[in-house]
């Protein structure tokens, strides 16, 4: 039988305000410990929330870039839990009146768009960090105190809730680094998953191809890699099928991902299995959403990065249209003239490996070194890649250098190589055909690298077979 | 009674309180009893009402996204039944 994964996905991002969602504490990753907290993040008894407008402005420009309807009213909800990351007992949340619901997001693909459905967004608190001290690298079991910072207690989180609506790991990590674009692009997150700033859970589960029935789900928590996201459920879906091909039954339960392990461990019992008894948040008022607000979030939308990979699609392939996209460098590429193809290839393999910030890259003068590849010398070619980000960067400077091509020229310096190696090459003759590059780089070094490496080699398998 | 002894044993793990049988008894008398005051409000026909999700006519109330300054370290640590350097110290979870 073949089987089709079912997959959805619970996105958390934090909006990258200057305050926390309830208090006007600053946030920011990496300040000391315990640093940025006052009497509503710490749950001092009689204190109350105050909502941050730009944290709500910032989540309807999320959920219309989602596609999403903004709900004319929307309301908090508590949502309680007892653990030490929670001082309160509860975290603001919301419930069944979301800002954001009902939205849809296009995933561009070789074979077509697939429109990703989106149930909701909304807007809630962080909780604050827990360490697990003495358990061995930070692990939960074993440990035998917690410490507790609440810095990250009260930042603005927005979490996304997918439909069911992708087929395979490797379209979901695709959809994860697509969404990741979009949000930064917006300017509400800086979505690193290294710091936290966005994470997501995955819930999987197979069914026989053609059927649409919904087996039961697991679910991958807290991933903060799109390759440990795709690994992840990959596993998931094989542990799956080889489950139902046994002929047993897959059991819903949360599992954790740990990077090179074979298996997902239970990350939490079902016994345990939350019970979170959601009521009003009584401390704030509901908000209806003013229409000049919604309006100017609608404003500020620019193309988006599916459509834009859509269109560059057109005028390259599919996988360059995406790759410079997601990466955040289509933005040089289309401010850069000359050849699509030969722009997008150097926009996206040499100037990312030269490590430049694609946006301080001058596209004309890019375009001048691009259009001059062949022209000059490789090295002098990265070298001028590599300057290409400064502010004075002129192209010309490093144009002057031209690539030797003349047979001529070359000549000589061939057959000087080929008598200086005569023992090289009666081994090539004799049948090391290897010993080729041998060639091939002496002559490169004889020149300072300014040979024409295609010319070379044509000489050079010339004149060691002429004899 | 309305509230059944497996349910005061119930929320009151949700809450990790350990519970005496003696007030097992009392909270499963008075969960009872506040559950039946508020089950009079069935007894009016609401079908036009909406759900009241706060008793005031108001909505949009927000603050700018503009910083305060947040209470030093040690007064936020102040109150803390434990501590090690600048955080709060608690059981293993």
């Amino acid at each position: 039988m073949t089987w089709e994964p079912v997959i959805g996905c619970e996105i958390h991002v934090h909006l990258k305000t200057q305050t926390k969602m309830f208090c006007r504490c600053a946030t920011g990753f990496g300040a000391p410990e315990n640093s940025s907290t006052c009497p509503v993040c710490l749950a001092h008894p009689g204190v109350l929330p105050v909502p941050n407008e730009r944290a709500i402005e910032w989540t309807i420009k999320l959920g219309l870039a989602l596609g999403c309807d903004i709900a004319p009213r929307a309301v908090f909800h508590r949502k309680n839990y007892f653990y030490p990351d929670n001082p309160k007992g509860y975290q603001i949340s919301q419930y069944d009146e979301p800002l954001c619901m009902s939205g849809s997001f296009l995933l561009p693909g070789v074979g077509g768009d697939t429109e990703i459905g989106i149930v909701r967004a909304h807007l809630e608190e962080d909780a604050a960090k827990n360490v697990h001290m003495g358990g061995g690298e930070g692990r939960i079991h074993g440990a035998d105190r917690t410490l507790v910072d609440f810095n990250r207690a009260g930042m603005p989180l927005v979490e996304i809730v997918t439909q069911p609506h992708l087929r395979s790991s490797e379209q979901t990590k695709r959809f994860l680094q697509l969404l990741r674009q979009t949000v930064r692009e917006l300017g509400i997150s800086d979505a690193e998953m290294q710091e936290g700033s966005m994470r997501f859970d995955v819930n999987v589960s197979v069914r026989p191809e053609g059927s649409d029935e919904l087996r039961t789900r697991t679910e991958l928590k807290n991933i903060n890699s799109f390759n440990f996201a795709a690994q992840g459920i990959e596993r998931e879906i094989q542990r799956q099928i080889a489950i139902y091909e046994g002929g047993g039954e897959v059991v819903q339960e949360t599992l954790h991902f740990v990077p090179g392990q074979e298996h997902a461990a239970p990350l939490r019992s079902k016994e345990e299995a939350q019970d979170y008894r959601y009521l009003p948040e009584p401390d704030l008022v509901p908000i209806e959403p003013p229409a000049e607000m919604v309006e100017q979030a609608r404003a500020e939308l620019g193309e988006l990065p599916s459509a834009r990979i859509r269109r560059l699609e057109t005028e390259l392939d599919f996988g360059l249209a995406e790759g410079l996209v997601t990466s955040g460098r289509d933005g040089l590429y289309e401010r850069t003239p000359g050849d699509r193809r030969a722009v997008a290839n150097v926009v996206m393999n040499e100037l990312a490996a030269a490590g430049l910030d694609p946006t301080e890259v001058n596209g004309e003068e890019l375009g001048k070194l691009v259009e001059a590849r062949d022209r000059i010398p490789r090295e002098a070619f990265m070298k001028a890649l590599g300057a290409s980000g400064d502010g004075d960067f002129k192209a010309e400077d490093y144009l002057g250098e031209a690539v030797i091509a003349d047979e001529s020229e070359l000549d000589p310096v061939i057959e000087r190589i080929l008598a200086a190696n005569d023992e090289n090459v009666a081994a090539y003759r004799a049948g090391k055909q290897g010993l080729l590059g041998f060639f091939v780089g002496q002559v490169m070094k004889e020149t300072g690298g300014k040979a024409d490496p295609k010319v070379v080699n044509t000489r050079l398998r010339e004149l060691l077979d002429r004899s | 009674m309305a509230i059944t002894r497996a349910e005061v044993l119930h929320v009151a793990r949700l809450a990790r309180l350990a519970l005496t049988e003696e007030e097992i008894a009392r909270f499963q008398e008075q969960l009872s009893a506040i559950l039946e005051a508020v089950g009079k409000v069935d007894e009016l026909d609401l079908s036009g009402v909406e759900p009241t999700a706060h008793p005031l006519e108001l909505s949009n109330v927000w603050g700018a996204d503009e910083p305060r300054p947040s209470i030093d370290v040690e007064e936020a640590l102040a109150n803390a039944p434990d501590r090690e350097g600048s955080y709060f110290r608690v059981p293993p979870a």
